[in-house]
């Protein structure tokens, strides 16, 4: 957008700056030329002032402040699924009359993130909005950006920083109860399931597992749960235990896989037999990338995953909410957040305050094309 | 103790011979010359990165001094020990990996009981075994300091791994973890920043006013003239190296305490932004020329370029092209200083020669030296 546009002038003056300071004539052509480019830095930087000085003014029914500053910190500028959300986080900012201000690094360091919270504190960033590298490393940043009045959110990743608001792009028990959900439209809730899992020790897929049995139990007593296997998280095992289950149990009509490596296993598998496909449904935890050519040929109908826009949308929000004093990290707080309606924050004793996106997003023929994560 | 550099007639009995003989005596005469230009180009970059600071909002302030001294600290202590090396012609590119290892070592200590004081003395013992052993693979076993210390960036890199394994170790004493956080007191200078400029003192000291340092460029401008002169090259090398382990682990601590945190992957990739430094310091990759207010000056200017640019919200890949430019321009504009200077030289030299033909009486002592120069 215009911020990547203007930062490639500022670079470019920068770098004949520079040229100009050694006092290279082999670097540019004309000391003329450098200084005119020295001159256009100047400004930018004049309008970047007097972008940034536009104090907060108080106003707008939901009384959030309007020309807040947020810096939103993804763990570096090049990861495909924090680009999505700090898209989201520059759509929320715009709507509330603020802006967003995208740093990090080039390397997925802690190092590298804290010039950019020290950016944020000298600009008098409203907010923060960061996902950690490291969940202690920055803590002493953070405390400093905290000190400074800075509100700090944090995303995809979580710190063990004090005071500040997670926001969680999904709850153990929505995930597992969406996919059950899912399938059972798939499968018209009757027949034998089975899950690919990532490996027998995966926490996180265990407990999304745990919530499939109770969800199935409690909701659909026609669709049987007959076996649990694990690829490990692995292309080729996941393939063995497929081919596995389905030699196992040919009355399958469905199979969940709650990792990205399994379920993008399984499709390729099944795309190539297509008398299986036509029997056996597939869905769970996937990438849009590698799902894409699975979605488009049929394969699979839908599979979920968070919707990394809107968990930068619900960032900024929180950001903004906090930075007003419209919400607070107390448990209970509640908050608007434009088109995603109305959240609470938990914050049960023992706990970081945190506040949950909602259930995954589904995605189909419908919306692939939206997602390149 | 040798005097200047006699180097080149000594090397006459042997090992190598064209193109140092003619470079020793040329950048000997004009190594001084030499030095001044580019310090004064790195005062000059100085003063143009500050100028590009002040137009930079927030850049000209007591914190923001503090936070690009912060940020640059453990780097600019690093860079101290290897900037000696580079002079003797090698190079270490373990220094990263050792403070990672450090850091590692200090927070498995201290998660099993050993008292913070004792835990850093024993971290530098292991900072200065590592030392040794690139100083011994180098010098007593011949093998080229760059494959060795790839071979140990590797080693300890994974030494570290296997101490801490995925953990990180926090909750160190909060009288130590303030210096991630405060200056010395009443001061905007950062705990790392003092340190550095203790060492580099100490270093510049050593380098430039002592016997060893003189040592120290002999052995970079010519080993085996330096050898047979009576210096003991492989010892000198094995110390330095001995000392850059300490130094990059003491480094290691302070990158601890700076983070509050003790993690395998401390300060991975960052051998690259010392090695950066050195040479934009001026320090001749080859050996043999360089000094240690060029290494100050360039940490300077690469942290503040680094700190404006990240004020003003540049592009984390534009940041690293300027760090590369910068590499580029300090490896390269040297070398067009000296082709420039050997052309003028020769072309003087043809001059004279042709001088000394029309009136050969006349110039005797000039023609002893150019043959000399020439030979």
């Amino acid at each position: 957008m215009t911020i990547t546009h203007h930062s490639r002038r500022r670079g470019g003056a920068a770098l004949a700056s520079i040229c100009l300071a050694i006092g290279v004539t082999a670097c540019g052509s004309s000391t003329k030329s450098s200084s005119s480019a020295t001159t256009a830095a100047g400004a930018t930087t004049a309008a970047g002032v007097t972008n940034a000085a536009g104090t907060p003014a108080a106003g707008g029914a939901t009384g959030i402040k309007s020309g807040l500053t947020v810096y939103y910190i993804p763990k570096d500028t090049q990861n495909p699924y924090e680009v999505l959300a700090d898209k989201g986080g520059e759509a929320a900012l715009t709507e509330l009359g603020g802006k967003v201000v995208v740093s990090s690094g080039t390397e997925d360091t802690a190092a590298a993130q804290i010039p950019s919270i020290q950016a944020a504190i000298a600009a008098k960033a409203n907010a923060i909005v960061i996902a950690a590298n490291d969940p202690d490393a920055l803590c002493p940043s953070i405390a400093q950006a905290v000190a400074a009045g800075i509100k700090v959110v944090a995303f995809d990743s979580d710190n063990n920083c004090p005071n500040h608001l997670f926001i969680n792009q999904a709850d153990t028990a929505t995930i597992g109860t969406a996919e059950v959900d899912y399938m059972a439209t798939l499968v018209n809730s009757t027949g034998e399931i089975a899950i690919l899992s990532a490996a027998a020790t995966a926490t996180n897929q265990n407990a999304w597992i745990g919530f499939m049995k109770q969800q199935l139990a409690a909701k659909y007593p026609n669709m049987k749960l007959v076996d649990v296997v694990y690829g490990d998280d692995d292309p080729a095992k996941s393939l063995t235990a497929l081919t596995g289950l389905l030699s196992a149990h040919p009355n399958l009509v469905g199979i969940i896989s709650p990792t990205t490596v399994g379920i993008s296993t399984a499709a390729q598998y099944l795309s190539t037999h297509k008398d299986i496909a036509a029997k056996v449904k597939l869905t769970g935890l996937g990438l849009p990338s590698q799902m894409k050519p699975y979605i488009k040929d049929g394969t699979v109908k839908g599979f979920m995953l968070w919707n990394p826009s809107d968990l930068g949308y619900l960032a900024g929000y929180a950001a903004a909410n906090l930075a007003s004093g419209t919400t607070n990290l107390k448990d209970g707080s509640k908050f608007t957040a434009g088109k995603l309606k109305e959240y609470t924050i938990a914050a049960p004793a023992g706990a970081a305050p945190s506040v949950i996106l909602g259930p995954p997003t589904v995605f189909d023929a419908s919306n692939i094309d939206q997602f390149n994560f | 103790m040798l005097s200047e550099t006699t180097p080149p007639q000594t090397a006459t009995s042997g090992v190598v011979q064209a193109p140092p003989t003619i470079r020793n005596p040329q950048t000997n005469e004009s190594s001084w010359r030499g030095l001044l230009r580019w310090e004064s180009a790195l005062l000059v970059a100085l003063a143009g990165a500050l100028i590009y600071g002040h137009r930079t909002t927030n850049f000209w302030n007591a914190t923001n001094f503090f936070y690009i001294g912060l940020n640059i600290g453990e780097i600019a202590i690093m860079a101290l020990p290897l900037t000696l090396i580079v002079i003797t012609g090698e190079i270490d590119l373990s220094v990263a990996s050792m403070l990672g290892l450090s850091s590692t070592l200090l927070g498995y200590l201290y998660l099993h009981g050993w008292p913070i004081g004792v835990a850093i003395v024993a971290v530098l013992i292991v900072g200065a075994i590592g030392g040794a052993l690139n100083g011994v693979l180098v010098t007593r076993l011949g093998l080229p300091s760059i494959a060795v210390t790839i071979g140990t960036l590797t080693l300890f890199r994974g030494l570290a791994e296997i101490t801490l394994g995925a953990k990180s170790v926090g909750k160190f004493p909060a009288t130590l973890t303030k210096i991630g956080v405060i200056p010395i007191p009443h001061t905007q200078i950062a705990y790392s920043v003092g340190f550095f400029v203790v060492l580099a003192i100490i270093y510049g000291v050593v380098l430039h006013a002592m016997p060893v340092g003189r040592s120290i460029f002999a052995i970079g401008l010519q080993p085996e003239a330096a050898h047979f002169s009576g210096i003991r090259v492989k010892r000198i090398k094995l110390m330095l190296y001995v000392l850059s382990g300490t130094v990059c682990s003491f480094a290691g601590v302070l990158w601890t305490m700076r983070f509050a945190t003790s993690r395998y992957d401390a300060g991975t990739g960052l051998e690259l932004n010392v090695v950066a430094i050195v040479l934009f310091g001026g320090i001749s990759i080859f050996g043999g020329r360089g000094s240690i207010i060029g290494v100050v000056l360039a940490t300077a200017v690469m942290a503040c370029i680094q700190q404006a640019l990240t004020l003003r919200n540049v592009d984390a890949q534009v940041r690293n092209i300027v760090t590369g430019v910068l590499l580029l321009i300090s490896v390269v504009l040297p070398n067009i200083a000296t082709g420039i200077h050997r052309l003028r030289e020769r072309r003087r030299l043809r001059n004279r020669d042709r001088l000394a033909q029309r009136a050969p009486d006349l110039h005797q002592p000039t023609t002893t030296t150019t043959e000399g120069q020439r030979a």
